[in-house]
Parts: structure tokens; sequence; C-alpha cells
């Protein structure tokens, strides 16, 4: 990468000025002529048929202007297109405490509390479904009607090769079971929306969301609209991870409303309605059996997960199969089972977090080969080098790795921390702990299916010398408008912040799916190169023509166009833009992005293939207050294979910013309910939510593992999800080291510590967690050869005779 | 967002004006000084006030220092300017830590010493949105009849969350108000009345003035605070000791404990202090003071924290309290 002059260097992201001076303009900023402000009546009770329903009060109060009831939007939508079952406010039913009921726009945002407080609603109380058991044991009432049986969401049951013979044929075969409690984003900026009618009958949506293009579509079903008639723009998010790559109830009940009044409505939701939409971590029940031979090499594995889903559908399909999608990728498993099931409870809907369904799996699966490691003498740093997923191969679940950077990841942790003089040596209390992970560069095929581009460019160079690129991407902290400047200025030779970024609009820009599944960098950022490519191509012939040598030997740098050999040969970029115009006409150029097609053909192959995976390595090391139960984090050594950095400076805050959300999951962050009577939210507010303050966070030292993936724009991979991922496991085996107790549940709370160290005085073992997983009707598993035994990437045939 | 509902907005220059603007106003008025507990419990609507009469411009609330061997707090003092004032740390360095241990330094700045020791009692049925509590039905510190932790109990019994308080009783202090009917003094540990609604003995129109904590010569005192985080957060226990001895060696002559974060008031434990006094402060008092400190408390599910774990810490900040005297000497 040595001749880059933009891309692998530490620039400025190009909107910080705007974010550390204050002017950018957040949707909470907005603020049009004759706008109204909209709020929600949220239902107090988390499960209930709705008898009546009366704003008649309500519309009469001062400054009143409209109303919104379920039935004036019949039309639902739904991220997936198998879980359509959300409506913009309930229609007969409520499902979880803040299930939005009615909506009221109002000429103050006072009136319209005072007015959502006045309508009168009537629930008849339904029984309610409050946990993952009551969610496989309760066939009636339903929470939705839709799903295999009773309040099963989504059942999977995907089997490659046989995995009983895998575990009769190993020395050692462990099952343990594993709690992974739910948790939240937390992102500081809390959802806000503003729609605008035009008098010409057109919608503008301006939203803090991280799918724009989604939004646009969603909207365009339930307005019964066509989408050319509806814009949407994505403002910058204030943080995003996952928790605004929805639909939400909000963004549809303002369109209405501008559209009923003729005038811009907005909502800024309160914390404790952010905590209502939720889409955070899936709250998992594991049950993981590994069978290894005596070096630990790994011959089989089963995993089991059952997800609390919540009220409603969200993501909650891909969730489930991303409890079992990566495992593979980080380890070579030559026999692999996963059986996931997802259950409807009467609570704020899970989706995708950071990670998206695969911390929890990664929690189990990380402390199992630790405990198997110990039991077989090895270690578990060797152990984890020893099994590796070779790279540019196929695994057993039709996953295709290309670079795989986990070894060197490994490596240079274990050099950093010291881990060879640390492990099972230092005094008691204070401890070490591995985990590694692997995550995905975006998902090789889009939520709804088509055939179409996941992410395009366009890009426009004028005869001034400008530059501006546009996009559909969303930049909601990560800097993903950043990546598309440097990209762009390293093909054209010119300072990235010269460059104009246009995203986030679906007038304006052309489609990008949206900042979810660490997509952005790879896709959008191909999609870029391939567009200032082709720029760069007619700007050189112009170019070529104007100087009177070959194009192919010009130079783009520093603003300039020149031969290589005779750098004083040159014209300005701006003249090169001019020579090219005269040329060809007016220069502009796009660019687009499809990933490479995915290897299985089963159901349910659609998730989990990337055009390339990130690996992480951690360790971690903590400190034990054996009075208080205290895990004290000291510092996180990471290691994380990012294939090439773009900008290693953000590359680097986003790892940081990963074992800091990683950090909070595991000590402390819980999405706690009071079930008593009525399940509420037990906490939805940032004092009693806790989520680390910085005099929480540790010491980090991050190591870049850079070997370009050729699917990578420049060979960048991702880093904004991956980074969490080793961090949970990482400092539940540090406290196994420290203390001596297994703590198989996060978060790892002072007084779940406690009850082990206890425990573990008493018995000689201390362990806190989960002891039951419940007996579960998985129903026939859909059977695929893994490629070593034949496979082909579909199901076998099914055997007549299984006996 | 959550919205300030409208109020008046009044700034007295004195005592007497201060309480004139509360008399006249009634029941639709408060006192606000930092504004740190008050204005929260507005947007919440678990307070409502038409008329706020602000305290911190009043001169005679905003000073602080040596007084009578001892120290004088005036109300309007920030906890800031309180943990950092010199006489406080050297008199009585147990409130200079409980006042460095509250919130954020953000909320230091604004919050004040008056208004710490009237901190409101929390609950997390309590402090919540008023949507929220419509979902549980409300309870019976506001808009309701019943409490919700505990159905059976006749009273509310919201927890006392204040860090300075059981400073304030362990040193033995007093709590100067100024009321309609003129100015009056009581002992800070009959200040609190140990009912979650009617917190303390502080009358609806009196004004808070001064914290007056006596001649600390020969004493010692300690205050140890757990929280969920290493900031922000209401102590899940907060344990103030203070104790007097001739020296490292000689038996304690006098002393006393005082829980935190437990009861609807700051607790005095007098069987933790016997446990003490006649004996060298040593590991064994020390254990059974901090096992008697355990027994007398019977925390409930409304605040930070696993019940079983926050009486757990009550044994181990009290016996953490007391080895830093211990090390002290
Ligand atoms: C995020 C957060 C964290 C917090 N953490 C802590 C903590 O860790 N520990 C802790 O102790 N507190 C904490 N607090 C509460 C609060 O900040 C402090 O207790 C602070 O000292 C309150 O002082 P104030 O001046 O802001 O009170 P105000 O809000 O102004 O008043 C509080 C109450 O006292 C009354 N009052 C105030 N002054 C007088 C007076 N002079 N005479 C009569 N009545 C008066 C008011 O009417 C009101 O009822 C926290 C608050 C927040 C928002
Ligand atoms: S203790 Fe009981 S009455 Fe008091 S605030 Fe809490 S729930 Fe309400």
């Amino acid at each position: 990468m040595s001749g880059n002059r933009v891309v692998g260097k530490p620039h400025r992201k190009v909107d910080a000025t705007a974010k550390v001076t204050g002017r950018t303009l957040f949707a909470g900023d907005l603020s049009l002529p004759r706008m109204l402000h909209c709020k929600i009546l949220r239902s107090h009770t988390a499960h209930g048929t709705i008898r009546s329903i009366d704003l008649t009060k309500a519309l009469a109060l001062p400054g009143v202007v409209a109303g919104l009831t379920g039935n004036d939007l019949p039309i639902p939508f739904g991220i997936l297109p198998v879980s359509v079952d959300e409506h913009a406010v309930a229609i007969d039913k409520v499902r979880f405490t803040g299930d939005p009921v009615a909506a009221i726009a109002a000429e103050t945002e006072e009136a319209a509390l005072e007015a959502v407080r006045a309508i009168e609603v009537e629930i008849e109380p339904l029984a309610q479904i409050r946990s993952i058991e009551e969610g496989l044991a309760v066939e009636e009432p339903r929470i939705q009607d839709y799903g295999p049986r009773g309040n099963i969401h989504k059942l999977v049951n995907l089997e490659f090769g046989d995995v009983d013979e895998g575990f009769a044929e190993a020395d050692l075969v462990r099952e343990d079971i594993f709690f992974y409690g739910g948790n939240t984003h937390l992102a500081m900026e809390e959802h806000a929306s503003v729609a605008d009618w035009s008098p010409d009958g057109k919608l503008t949506l301006y939203s803090s969301t991280q799918t724009p293009h989604y939004v646009h579509r969603a909207l365009s079903k339930v307005l019964e609209m066509p989408p050319a008639r509806i814009r949407v723009i994505a403002c910058p998010n204030g943080g995003g991870f996952g928790g605004k790559s929805d639909i939400f109830n909000h963004e549809i009940a303002v369109a209405y409303l501008a559209r009923l009044t003729g005038r811009p409505v907005k909502i800024v939701l309160t914390r404790e309605e952010v905590f209502y939409c939720h889409r955070g971590r899936h709250p998992v029940l594991m049950r993981v059996k590994t069978g290894v031979d005596r070096n630990g090499a790994i011959r089989a594995m089963a995993f089991d997960t059952l997800l609390d889903g919540g009220a409603y559908g969200s993501y909650g399909v891909a969730s489930t199969f991303y409890t079992g999608a990566l495992q593979t990728v980080t380890y070579d498993v030559k026999r692999y089972r996963f059986r996931g099931a997802r259950l409807f409870t009467n609570k704020p809907p899970c989706g995708p977090k950071r990670g998206h369904g695969t911390p929890q799996p990664r929690f189990a699966l990380e402390i199992q080969l630790d405990r198997i490691a110990e039991q077989l003498g090895l270690d578990p740093a060797e152990m984890r080098l020893n099994n590796l997923a070779p790279p540019n191969s196929v695994t057993a679940n039709y996953l295709k790795i290309g670079t795989m950077g986990l070894g060197k990841c490994i490596e240079k942790v274990v050099e950093g921390s010291g881990w060879k003089e640390k492990f099972r040596m230092l005094p008691y209390g204070k401890g070490v702990g591995i985990a590694c992970s692997s995550y995905l560069s975006g998902a090789g095929l889009p939520i709804y299916w088509n055939r179409m581009p996941h992410s395009g460019v366009s890009l426009k160079v004028d005869r001034g010398g400008g530059v501006a690129v546009f996009c559909g991407s969303t930049d909601i902290g990560q800097g993903s408008d950043s990546v598309l400047a440097y990209i762009t200025a390293e093909v054209l030779g010119v300072d990235p912040m010269e460059i104009r970024v246009v995203t986030a609009d679906t007038d304006l820009t052309p489609v990008d799916l949206g900042s979810y599944s660490s997509r952005v960098t790879l896709m959008t950022g191909n999609a870029a190169l391939q567009a200032a490519e082709k720029a760069k191509d007619l700007l050189a012939k112009g170019a070529a023509k104007k100087l009177d040598v070959p194009a192919g030997e010009l130079v783009f740098a520093a603003g300039r166009v020149f031969h290589a050999a005779d750098p004083e040969k040159g014209i300005s970029f701006a003249e090169a833009v001019g020579a090219a115009e005269a040329l060809f006409g007016t220069i502009g150029t796009v660019g687009s992005y499809t990933p490479p097609a995915t290897a299985g053909r089963f159901k349910g192959a659609g998730v989990g293939p990337s055009p390339a995976y990130s690996y992480s390595a951690a360790i971690a090391q903590v400190d034990v207050d054996m009075e208080t139960g205290r895990v004290g984090v000291e510092k996180i050594w990471i290691g994380h294979d990012i294939g090439a950095s773009i900008n290693p400076t953000l590359v680097r805050g986003q790892v940081e910013g990963g074992v800091y959300m990683g950090l909070g999951e595991i000590l402390m962050e819980d999405m706690a309910y009071r079930e008593k009577r009525n399940v509420v939210h037990k906490t939805p507010g940032m004092l009693d939510y806790k989520s680390p303050t910085t005099l929480d966070m540790c010491d980090v030292e991050t190591y870049l593992v850079e070997e370009p993936d050729p699917n990578g724009p420049f060979g960048a991979k991702e880093v904004g999800q991956g980074p969490l991922l080793p961090v949970p496991p990482a400092v539940a085996n540090a406290v196994y080291d420290a203390v001596g107790v297994r703590i198989d549940e996060v978060p790892i709370t002072p007084h779940k510590v406690m009850r082990a160290l206890r425990e573990k005085a008493a018995t000689g073992e201390g362990r806190f967690g989960p002891k039951k997983f419940p007996s579960v009707d998985w129903g026939e598993p859909i059977a695929v050869a893994p490629p070593w035994e034949d496979g082909n990437g579909r199901p076998k045939e099914k055997k007549e005779d299984r006996g | 967002m959550l919205r300030l509902p409208d109020f008046q907005y009044h700034a007295p220059r004195t005592v007497e004006e201060a309480v004139a603007l509360k008399v006249k106003h009634g029941a639709n008025a408060a006192f606000v000084a930092g504004g740190t507990d008050l204005l929260p419990n507005m947007k919440r609507r678990i307070r409502k006030c038409g008329h706020l009469v602000d305290v911190s411009h009043i001169d005679e609330l905003r000073s602080a220092g040596a007084f009578e061997g001892g120290l004088r707090l005036g109300a309007a003092v920030s906890l800031e300017e309180a943990a950092s004032n010199e006489a406080v740390r050297t008199v009585c360095p147990a409130y200079a830590e409980a006042a460095l241990l509250v919130a954020t330094p953000t909320i230091r700045r604004m919050g004040t010493v008056g208004g710490n020791l009237c901190l409101d009692t929390r609950c997390l049925f309590y402090n919540q949105s008023y949507e929220w509590r419509k979902g549980i039905d409300f309870c019976m510190k506001a808009d309701g009849t019943i409490c919700r932790v505990a159905e059976s109990s006749p009273k509310c019994i919201a927890v006392s969350s204040s860090d300075t308080a059981p400073v304030a009783l362990a040193a033995g202090a007093t709590i100067e108000l100024c009321g309609p009917g003129g100015k009056r003094a009581v002992s800070a540990d009959s200040f609190y009345l140990g009912d979650g609604i009617d917190y303390m003995a502080k009358k609806e129109d009196e004004l808070l003035t001064a914290l007056v904590i006596p001649d600390q010569t020969g004493a010692q005192s300690a205050y140890v605070k757990v929280r969920a985080r290493g900031s922000i957060d209401f102590p899940v226990i907060g344990v103030a000791v203070w104790m007097r001895r001739r020296s490292s060696d000689a038996p304690v002559e006098d002393a006393r404990v005082v829980l935190g974060a437990v009861f609807p008031d700051p607790r005095e434990v007098p069987a933790a202090a016997e446990a003490l006094i006649g004996r060298a402060l040593d590991a064994e008092s020390i254990r059974d003071a901090a096992d008697a400190a355990f027994r007398a408390a019977k925390p409930v599910d409304n605040t930070d924290g696993a019940l079983s774990w926050r009486k757990e810490m009550i044994r181990v900040s009290t016996k953490r309290a007391l080895e830093r005297l211990g090390s002290a000497r």
C-alpha cells in the first residue's frame, strides 16, 4: 500500500469540524415553518385487546390539530419480508408496555403531551408471556398470529455432517449451558423525525435512521404512495449501533400526520421511548456441545439457542440464524449442527445490536473452549491457534472464507499482554483470559430478494475542479462519509477535504442498503472506487490529449495530473476535467457493488455469507475484589484483522468503541423487566440502566493485522462490529483465571461473582449460570453434507428410513 | 424529550423574602437550590410546583467555614465548594469525602449542601415518568395508594439516598431552619423521620439555612460509598462511621455508625457502635460492628443492585470504613 497518498493514512474526518463545533444538524435540530409536534400514546399494558379508543377529548384540547389511530393505517410493515407484523400504531392489540396506540399532532410539544394523556383507551388484558420458557410453553394466547406454533416465531434446525458420529469419535465431549442477557444500544441521540408535505403532494421525511432505503419502501407501502413522491433523508445519526436500522412507528406516524394536516410534523422521542423502540441484543439461552480429540482439535459441535425476541419480528429471523452462523468461520469445525428458536414475549422487540446475534454464541463457545483447554491441559491460546479455520476455504455450513488473519491476531495479543507469564500465574484475584471472534463485512444477500446492486455511487466532477460523491450510505458516526471521500481522493489525486460528499438522500443519491451488517466501507467503498476509476479514465484521456502523452503514463496526485517520468509536464486537476469535458461532454460516472455469489443452497443459507470476514482476538486482564465481587477490567489487548485500513485512526476508534461496548455488556448492562402483574421495563433511563462511564473504561492496546483482502476496496474489511465480540468471553475467562469461578451468564455483576465465590468456598467449585435448557421439539433437520463429504450446498435427499 | 412543566421563577435575596414567597404560594411552591433533584422530579411529574423560589442568590446561605471549633456550611454552598473547602477537609474530612462522591462534577457544581440534605427519598417505582408509573398503576408516594415494592407495607419505604446526610448524623451535626415562625435548630438525627413520604422534620415553609458540625477535636470519621459505577450513581450503600479515642491503641470511647441508602432515613445503628465502645479498634471489634450493621439492615428491591448483594455490602462497607479509621492513626 506504499503508493497510497490518502488511503491508509490518518486523515481528519470530513464532518469532524462541524461535529466538534456543534454545527452538525441532527434530526432533532430541524425546525420548519408552521411545524407541528407529535407525541405518541404508548400502551401501559404489556398484552391486551384494544376494546375502544376515543380521541374526542384529546382533539378538543387547545392547540391540538390532528390524531392517528390504528385503523387509519391498516397496512402492516416490517423490515424483513418474512415478518411483516408492525403498524404505525396498534390496530386491535397491544403487545408490550410501550407499544404505540395512538398519535397526536399539536402546535406545541406540551399540547401534544396533554392531548395524548387525554386519549381514552380501553384495553382488555391478556395473559402475558414473560420469558423464553413461557414463550415455548404457552400456546395461547399468541402474541402474533404467525410462526410455526404458539409463541414460537422461528424454528431452525440445520445439520452439516453427522455430529453424533463426530462426538463418538471424540476424546472429550463437553456440554454447557449459558445465558446472555439482553442489552440495548444507548446511542446518545434519541430518535427524531420531521415529515414535510409539499403542496404538490410530495412527502419528505428527515429522520435519524441508519436505513433510509428501507424506510422509503415502508412509507410507500403503508401510505400507499409511489416511491417517486417520497423522499427520505437520513440526518447524521448521533450514534446508531443497530438501534436505528429498523422502520419505526414514529417515522410512519409523522409522515401520515404531515399528509393529513399539510404541515410539517416533528417528533423527538424521550429516552424512555427509545428503550421501548429497542431492537437491541436478544437474550439468548444456549446449550453447546463440543467434541474434541486429545490435542483439542474440534471433531463436532452442536449449538442450540433460544432467543427472547420481544413482541415483534424485527430482524429476529436473521438474528436467530446469526446465533448459529459464524462459529465455523473462526475454527475448523468438521461436523456442525445448529438448532435455534426465537420466541415472542411481551417485551420491546429485540433486533440487531453491534455484532447482531453473534456475541451470545461467541460468549458460550469461547468459554467452553477455555474449559476444554483446561481439561486437556492445553494453553487456550495455543489450542485456538491449532483449530483455526483455513483461509480460502468453505466451511461446513457453506460460508466462503477469504483472507484469515486470526492467527496473527492471537500471536499479537499473546505477545503484547505477556500472556505466557500471566496465564494461571497471577496472584489470586488477578487473572487473564483470551477469546476470539469473526464478523462479516456486509451480508452477502439483501434483506428483500433482488439481483440489484447493494450499493451505488455517482460521481460528478466539474471544470472548476470540484468533485462530488453521491451515495445512499448513512454516516452514523462511524465515518462512512469520510471513507467515500478518502477513496475518491486517492484515485483522483485530490485532497479529501475538497470533496463534497452527499449521502443518504433517496432523491439525490443512488441506493445503498444502509449502515448495518458492517457493509458500508466494503460495499460503498468498492462502488466509489469503481466510479472514481471511471472518472479518472475519462480525465486521463482528456489530459493525455492536452499533454500529448499516453493516458496510461499519467499520475493523479496533489491536485495535478502529470507524466510519471516527468512530473513537470502536467496540468491541474481542474484543467484535466476541462480537457475531458471538451472531449466527452459533462463528466459524471457511476459505480456499484454486488457481493459475490454465495455457496449454500439450503433454507437459511442466506444468513452468514459475506464478501470477507474480519477477525479479532482479545486478552483481558481483570482484578476481582473478593469482598464485593466487583470485576475491575484493567486492560484489554485486542488484535483485529482489518484487511487494510482506509484510515487507521478511525479503525482504532472503532476497535476501542467496540471494546467499550463489550465491557458494558459483560459488566453491567441489563434490559431488566419487572414481571409482577404487568411486564414493564425496570430502568428505562440513563441513570438507572447502567452503562460504563469513562471511569469504568479500561486501557486498550490495539494491534491491527493488515493482510489485504481481494474483495475489499484497497483490501479493507470491517471493524464496526467485530471487535466487540471477543470482549465478553475474554473477561469471563479472566474472571475464572483470577478467582476460579465460572460466570456463565451475561452480565457478570458483583452479585453473581459473590454467589459463585460462596459456592466455591462451600463446595470447592463455583459457578453462576443457567442450569436447565428446556426441551424443544425442533422438528426434522435440514441435513446438508459439508463440502468435504462431497456436499454441494444443497439439502441431502431425505432418507426414507432413518432407523 | 421530557419537558419541564411551566412554572414561575423567583429569586429572592434574603431568607425572609424567600420564606415569605413560599408562604404566599403555599403548597404550589417549592424552594430550589441547584435543582438537580427537584427538576428531574418535575419533568417526571412526581413533583408539581407552579412557583420555584430559588435560594441560591441569598448571600447569607453562601458561606462556609470553621465555626466554634466545628463547621458551619450555608445551605446554598455548592457540593464542589464544600468538598474542596480547607476547613471542611481538616475538621470533618468525611463530609468532604461524601460531598465529593455525589453524582458527577457538573452536578456537584450545581447541587448544594442544603439540597443534598433535603434530597427526596428515592425508589425505582417512583423516580420514573408519569407514563411508566401508570403502567404499574402508580404507588403511594405519588398518584397511587399502595406501595409497589412491599404491597403490605403501611408506609412508603423509599430510600434516603443522600451521601452527606449519614455523615451529618455520624458527626452529631445540627441543622438550622428558618420559617415564618422564626429560626430553630434540630439535630440531624431528629431531622429525618424514617417515612419515605414525610421524610424530614422540616416544615413545608421552613428554609434550611445551614448545616452546623460541632467541634471534632479528637474525633475521627470516614464515609464509604458503594455505587454501581465509578461516577454519577446514587449510593447502593453508604456508611458513615465516627468515633473518639485517646490514641490508636486506646479503647474507643464513643462511636456512631450510620447507614445511608437502606432506609427512608439515614439510620444510626446503635448495636454497631456498642460493638466498638470500650474495645480497641481491631479486626475483632470491626467484625462485630460490621455484623451488627449487617443485621440491622433490611433493604428492599427498589434501588440499584441485587438485594442480597446490597445487604452484604453493608458489612463490607462498614468494615472498610472502620479499617480506614484504624489506619488513619
Ligand atoms: C444524575 C444524578 C445523580 C445524582 N447522584 C447523587 C449521589 O450520588 N448522591 C447524592 O447524594 N445525590 C445525588 N444526586 C441528587 C442531587 O444532585 C444532590 O443530592 C444535590 O445535592 C441536590 O442539591 P440541589 O441543590 O440540586 O437540590 P434541589 O434539587 O435544588 O432541591 C432538592 C430538594 O430540596 C429542597 N431544598 C433545596 N434547598 C433547600 C433549602 N435551602 N431549604 C429547604 N429546602 C430546600 C427543594 O425544594 C427540593 O425538594 C444526583 C442527581 C442526579 C440528577
Ligand atoms: S417504597 Fe413503595 S410507596 Fe414508596 S416510592 Fe417505592 S413503591 Fe412507592
